[in-house]
């Protein structure tokens, strides 16, 4: 096993183990602080992958603006964050099939794509992700479409919400 | 490669070869030389950090007109390490109702998100942690871990000051953090690239701070507010919520906050340096006399750099001890009314500029870049006059004013 392989495995476990702990931790608080671990642990499976871009932007946002934001508004509710009732419901196992039922169809589909079992080739020396991704997101042929209908509905968004903020001066 | 123009890799093949001669793998020697490069370049930071406690207390001194510590030592230079001891040996208290984990492990991640930092920080050429191609937005996100751990801090001590520290903290650190964003963008596109090594390489013609004076000035703005010292010391403002987020800290977890606060000023003064003073190349054009060939050796420019650095450093300690506290809601109409509208300008200006005058040749390049950046300058303080005179008509005519006030009530 490669040091890579191993720091995959200690991280893919965090991630998992993390994100088990947001949903069973009775303080809400702290599944909020798991879920931040669970989210920087991903950052970290991206630098594995070498996209170096995803890993940073992915701590600045979801660490950095959505997880805050969350604690944020946690923080005003904190008599109430201890939820006291009872974790389960009586038909559990019913959801608990279905997840099994897409992790097989998963792993079934994952093991059907030819060469999976290959090593990725490794990225050529000198080639910069980040200048790569952009000329992708603006360049007619690739992304240009998706990333402009995105950025569409982000100002959408961002209309409405000054919108509804706004009082109404008469 | 002999050690005087590539220290670093000099020892790294050197211990390479000592660890390979003992027959361990490859593999294994390559780590654990990560993990002495990581274990040197922290011990490294904080050491530095123990120094920047004195430097800190003079200067705050010398502007104060007071004489700072100079009891122990000359100078007090053995001030620091008394402060460290005395830190050290006292009473460790954790209040009742705290959150006992989280409380522990916010003054670590408060120190952490400085430290690393330092891992894209270009001392010299040849002396840095790594060059991440996307250096500019590892600050920026850096910065999201320091604001999780005050959060932590004030949640965890369960002490309404702290809560409300770290209330007004993440209100600050969230607005604030969208022009500095703005603002990283200027160097790239100045350098093309996000590197933090690229864009000092790139600045062995001109710095970046007379092409974009401007972009200057908003990042000193928006760092002084991300390190949340004065003016935007309103986390812990000692007049109103004692000591905001680390009040119920005693002993070195205090001390954690404190050295992390100061090393991050002296970090962000690096930044300052590295994005637009020219980090370690270039020292007033030195360089460029042919004499001078000793500062392309890589000792001289960490002592280059550093000395830029702390003249970032000084710059945020003399707007930290001469102006007062801003009060909360100006803060917010301040970042979002006036600084991210401007930083839009100086962005949008910079990237068409830059296209158009490339063309020219290097000192109408140079002088056009420089000019766009004074008109916008002159425009600005123009429209805040008038802003400012019409407000002052406003409150010279308190029986209209009084009347518009019925109506939008």
């Amino acid at each position: 096993m490669t040091a890579e392989q191993i720091i995959f495995l200690l991280f893919a476990a965090l991630v998992l183990v993390s994100a088990l702990m947001v949903v069973i931790v009775r303080n809400l608080l702290h599944a909020a602080l798991w879920l931040v671990v669970s989210l920087f642990g991903v950052a970290v499976l991206y630098a594995i992958l070498q996209a170096n871009f995803l890993a940073v932007v992915q701590v600045v946002v979801y660490i950095g603006a959505i997880a805050i934001l969350f604690i944020f508004a946690v923080m005003l509710t904190r008599r109430e964050a201890m939820e006291k009732g009872r974790q389960t419901r009586n038909n559990w196992w019913i959801p608990a099939m279905l997840g099994l039922l897409i992790l097989t169809g998963l792993v079934v589909l994952i093991f059907n794509f030819p060469n999976v079992e290959q090593t990725a080739a490794a990225l050529p020396v000198g080639l910069d992700t980040l200048q790569a991704l952009g000329i992708a997101l603006v360049s007619p042929d690739a992304y240009v479409l998706p990333f402009e209908v995105a950025s569409v509905l982000m100002l959408a968004a961002l209309v409405g919400a000054v919108y509804v903020a706004t009082v109404d001066k008469k | 490669m002999t050690f005087w123009n590539n220290p670093i890799n000099f020892i790294g093949y050197w211990l390479n070869s000592i660890l390979t001669g003992w027959h361990l793998p490859a593999a294994i020697a390559r780590v654990l030389l990560y993990v002495i490069g990581i274990i040197v370049l922290i011990l490294f930071a904080m050491t530095l950090d123990i120094g920047l406690v004195w430097v800190e207390r003079k200067v705050v001194a010398r502007f104060q007109d007071r004489l700072g510590p100079n009891r122990i030592g000359p100078f007090g230079l053995i001030q620091p390490i008394a402060d460290i001891i005395k830190m050290v040996i006292k009473e460790d208290i954790t209040p009742d109702g705290a959150d006992k984990i989280i409380y522990n492990i916010a003054p670590v991640l408060a120190a952490t998100s400085v430290i690393v930092l330092w891992a894209i920080l270009p001392l010299a050429s040849t002396i840095y942690g790594v060059d991440l191609n996307v250096g500019l937005l590892f600050i920026v996100a850096a910065g999201a871990l320091g604001t999780l751990a005050i959060i932590m801090a004030g949640w965890s001590s369960n002490n309404k000051y702290a809560l409300l520290g770290a209330f007004r903290m993440v209100s600050n650190m969230i607005s604030y953090e969208i022009p500095m964003v703005i603002i990283l963008l200027i160097p790239t596109i100045l350098a093309n690239t996000m590197s933090v090594r690229g864009i000092t390489q790139a600045q062995s013609g001109m710095w970046f701070a007379i092409l974009s004076p401007l972009a200057l000035l908003i990042f000193l703005i928006s760092a002084i507010a991300e390190l949340g010292r004065s003016p935007f010391d309103l986390n812990e403002a000692e007049s109103e919520i004692v000591a905001g987020f680390h009040i119920e800290y005693t002993g070195m977890k205090f001390g954690w906050f404190y050295a992390g606060e100061l090393l991050h000023a002296f970090t962000f003064g690096g930044f300052i340096a590295i994005l637009f003073f020219g980090g370690y190349g270039g020292f007033f054009g030195l360089e460029k006399l042919a004499a001078l060939a000793w500062l392309n050796i890589p000792f001289v420019q960490a002592l280059v750099f550093i000395a830029k650095a702390m003249f970032g450093y000084w710059v945020i300690m003399w707007i930290k001890y001469s102006v007062p506290r801003i009060r909360i809601d100006h803060m917010l109409a301040f970042n979002w009314k006036f600084l991210v509208p401007l930083s839009l300008v100086v962005l949008v200006n910079t990237a068409i500029l830059n296209k158009i005058l490339i063309v020219l040749p290097n000192w109408l390049y140079v002088l056009g870049m420089f000019a766009s950046n004074i008109v916008i300058g002159y425009v600005t303080v123009e429209i805040l006059r008038s802003y400012g005179r019409n407000q002052r008509k406003a409150e010279k005519l308190p029986d209209s004013h009084a009347q518009t006030q019925e109506q939008t009530v």
